[in-house]
């Protein structure tokens, strides 16, 4: 599957494109997604050269006597308490939502289809203990999960990683479980299995390809919800704690000061919304660009 | 149908069995000493000593979670560690305040949902759905907490409309029912939507359509009819939101719910409180979801077939 292949043989134009490359031609034409994508390439670009301009000791986390300052064009987002740059500490900040989300949406991912794949390819007693296990989960509000599992470890990155990917992994476990068990009794894999691949190789490599568009799509809406994920966490004081400009631990200061810097609250929940939407369009404009019922 | 609610009710044991043990465990790993929380700092080892005999704190773990579990059936969940008041009546006193949050939360969402869905679904592809469309993305793309914090910067702090906290009258509900309601009637605006898509293409709306039925008839009785099963669906699977969305709301607000319950007693690490809190939540939520059951059957006559001929 080449995504950017632009350069096409005549064989290949003659049989049809790939999965990939008819995808991202229809992908192209959606305006929505397109604007997602080029917004996450900016937040990329953007945090990326926020942390070689700005020094973390000084302009993030350091203090300043211009506290207080609304919005002007020396702060664009106004300083906060201690006098810090808001702009520099949501551009700087959005690495630690970035890699939060993407980090627990990839543990969740892996460990959730593992988990289904392996339910709904033996059945039984393997499909019912994990499915009674991703109910557990289903069924206690994920705030509780995290807030119980970031008491027992700690406040820290890794165990907020951990807490949120504990949330996520049941999605995943569900469509994986689902997806095999369309597709177990079919004529290919049994083709497999009787020219005796490993059960492990049939479903990652002749099975779970089958639902790559669900997981593909599920995946990008799930690295948006969990960035709010985290950052209500880091609101309620159980994730990333002040001073580090983690979005959610930005509102959660900028709480106290809502009477009188309403900046304070404004920006860094912008910026949890323009990002999460912005993966919400590229999930929409995925899922149309995947769906084989609006295929023309 | 009783036949099959009583055979849900009974495969909720195990369930709640196991969610208990989990939570019974995690709380037990998290650690700290209950004794230092109840007795005052000046507390000697001896009697720190005599009460942690007392509680039963010395005995192994599957004795202590078996004495919990014995102590539930015979309707004691524990005393809190810090107000020393019962788990089950705290819970109880404040479980009002949630579902009157969450039940706002939830009529708003429908009010406005599913008259907009119907309408965008009608339209598809004018310039009102997209417009639309594009709101309710935004509506879904937002952390609840922090509309609630613009919404009090709005309507408190600079109209001075309503009250930015606390509980009273119908006024101090309006701003927390709207922080948790409008992101989920965004979500729903969404699933009635393509519900509504799907059922138009349907080739029974083209025949009733074609037997002179009204345009309402067609799209009430034979539209919506149809459509409203994958609805009940997203609502009954948003009640974890609901409850996660109310926790949030609660701090912001300060509303004494359950939510903030729960966050509050896991930061004072007072176990008994945590777990007995989330045991019950759990029951609430399969309680919740049997009855999105039951009004499935009511709503589908398919369904309701199924349950009375196989029990």
């Amino acid at each position: 599957m080449k995504l950017f292949n632009k350069k096409k043989s005549d064989g290949t134009e003659m049989i049809g494109r790939s999965m990939g490359q008819e995808t991202w031609r229809r992908l192209k034409k959606n305006k929505g997604a397109m604007m997602g994508i080029a917004f996450l390439i900016l937040l990329f670009i953007g945090t990326a050269l926020a942390s070689i301009f700005y020094d973390y000791d000084k302009d993030i986390i350091g203090m300043t006597r211009d506290r207080f300052m609304a919005p002007s064009w020396q702060h664009l987002f106004g300083t906060d308490n201690m006098g810090r740059d808001i702009f520099a500490r949501v551009i700087y900040g959005a690495k630690y939502s970035l890699f939060i989300s993407f980090g627990s949406t990839l543990i969740g991912l892996i460990v959730g289809l593992f988990l289904g794949a392996a339910a709904g390819y033996y059945g039984g007693l393997v499909d019912n203990i994990i499915m009674r296990l991703t109910d557990i989960f289903y069924s206690i509000p994920y705030i509780m999960i995290a807030v119980v599992v970031v008491s027992i470890l700690g406040t820290s990155m890794s165990s907020l990683l951990f807490a949120m990917a504990l949330g996520t992994f049941c999605n995943f476990a569900r469509i994986g479980r689902a997806s095999v068990m369309t597709v177990r009794d079919m004529e290919f894999v049994e083709a497999g299995r009787a020219i005796g691949l490993p059960t492990w190789k049939i479903i990652l490599k002749h099975i779970l390809p089958n639902c790559l568009s669900a997981i593909i799509v599920q995946t990008t809406l799930k690295v948006g919800s969990n960035i709010i994920s985290a950052s209500s966490l880091s609101f309620l004081g159980v994730g990333i704690t002040p001073p580090t400009p983690e979005w959610g631990a930005m509102l959660s200061d900028g709480r106290s000061y809502i009477r009188s810097s309403g900046w304070m609250c404004l920006f860094p929940g912008l910026a949890i919304m323009l990002t999460v939407l912005a993966l919400n369009l590229l999930g929409d404009g995925l899922r149309d660009a995947m769906d084989p019922k609006l295929k023309r | 149908m009783f036949r099959y609610i009583l055979k849900r009710i009974i495969i909720l044991i195990p369930t709640l069995l196991a969610t208990s043990l989990l939570i019974f465990w995690a709380m037990d790993l998290a650690g700290g000493d209950p004794v230092d929380q109840i007795l005052p700092e000046n507390a000697t080892f001896e009697q720190k000593a005599a009460l942690r005999e007392e509680m039963g704190l010395n005995d192994p773990f599957f004795i202590r979670y078996f004495r919990y579990i014995g102590g539930i059936l015979k309707g004691d969940m524990g005393e809190s560690y810090i107000t020393h008041r019962d788990v089950f009546q705290t819970f109880m006193g404040r479980l009002h305040m949630t579902l009157l949050l969450g039940g706002s939360a939830l009529i708003f969402a429908c009010i406005i949902s599913i008259p907009l869905g119907i309408y965008t679904a009608l339209h598809q592809n004018t310039w009102k759905d997209t417009a639309a469309m594009i709101v309710a993305l935004f509506g879904v793309s937002m952390p609840n907490f922090w509309l609630g914090l613009m919404l009090i910067l709005l309507f408190s702090l600079k109209l001075g409309w309503l009250p930015s906290g606390g509980t009273g009258g119908f006024k101090y509900l309006i701003l927390p029912a709207v922080t948790v309601g409008l992101g989920l009637a965004a979500l729903l605006t969404r699933t009635t939507r393509s519900a509504m898509l799907d059922v138009l293409r349907q080739d029974y709306m083209t025949t009733a359509k074609a037997k002179g039925a009204s345009r309402n008839r067609v799209i009430y009785n034979h539209g919506l009819r149809n459509a409203i099963i994958p609805i009940i669906t997203a609502i009954g699977m948003q009640f974890s939101y609901v409850m996660t969305g109310s926790a949030l709301a609660e701090t912001v607000f300060g509303w004494p719910g359950i939510g903030r319950l729960v966050v509050d007693s896991i930061n004072k690490r007072d176990t008994p409180m945590v777990t007995g809190s989330i045991i019950l939540c759990c029951v609430l939520m399969a309680v919740i979801n049997l009855a999105v059951d039951i009004i499935y059957a009511f709503c589908d006559p398919r369904i309701k077939a199924q349950y009375s001929g196989k029990g």
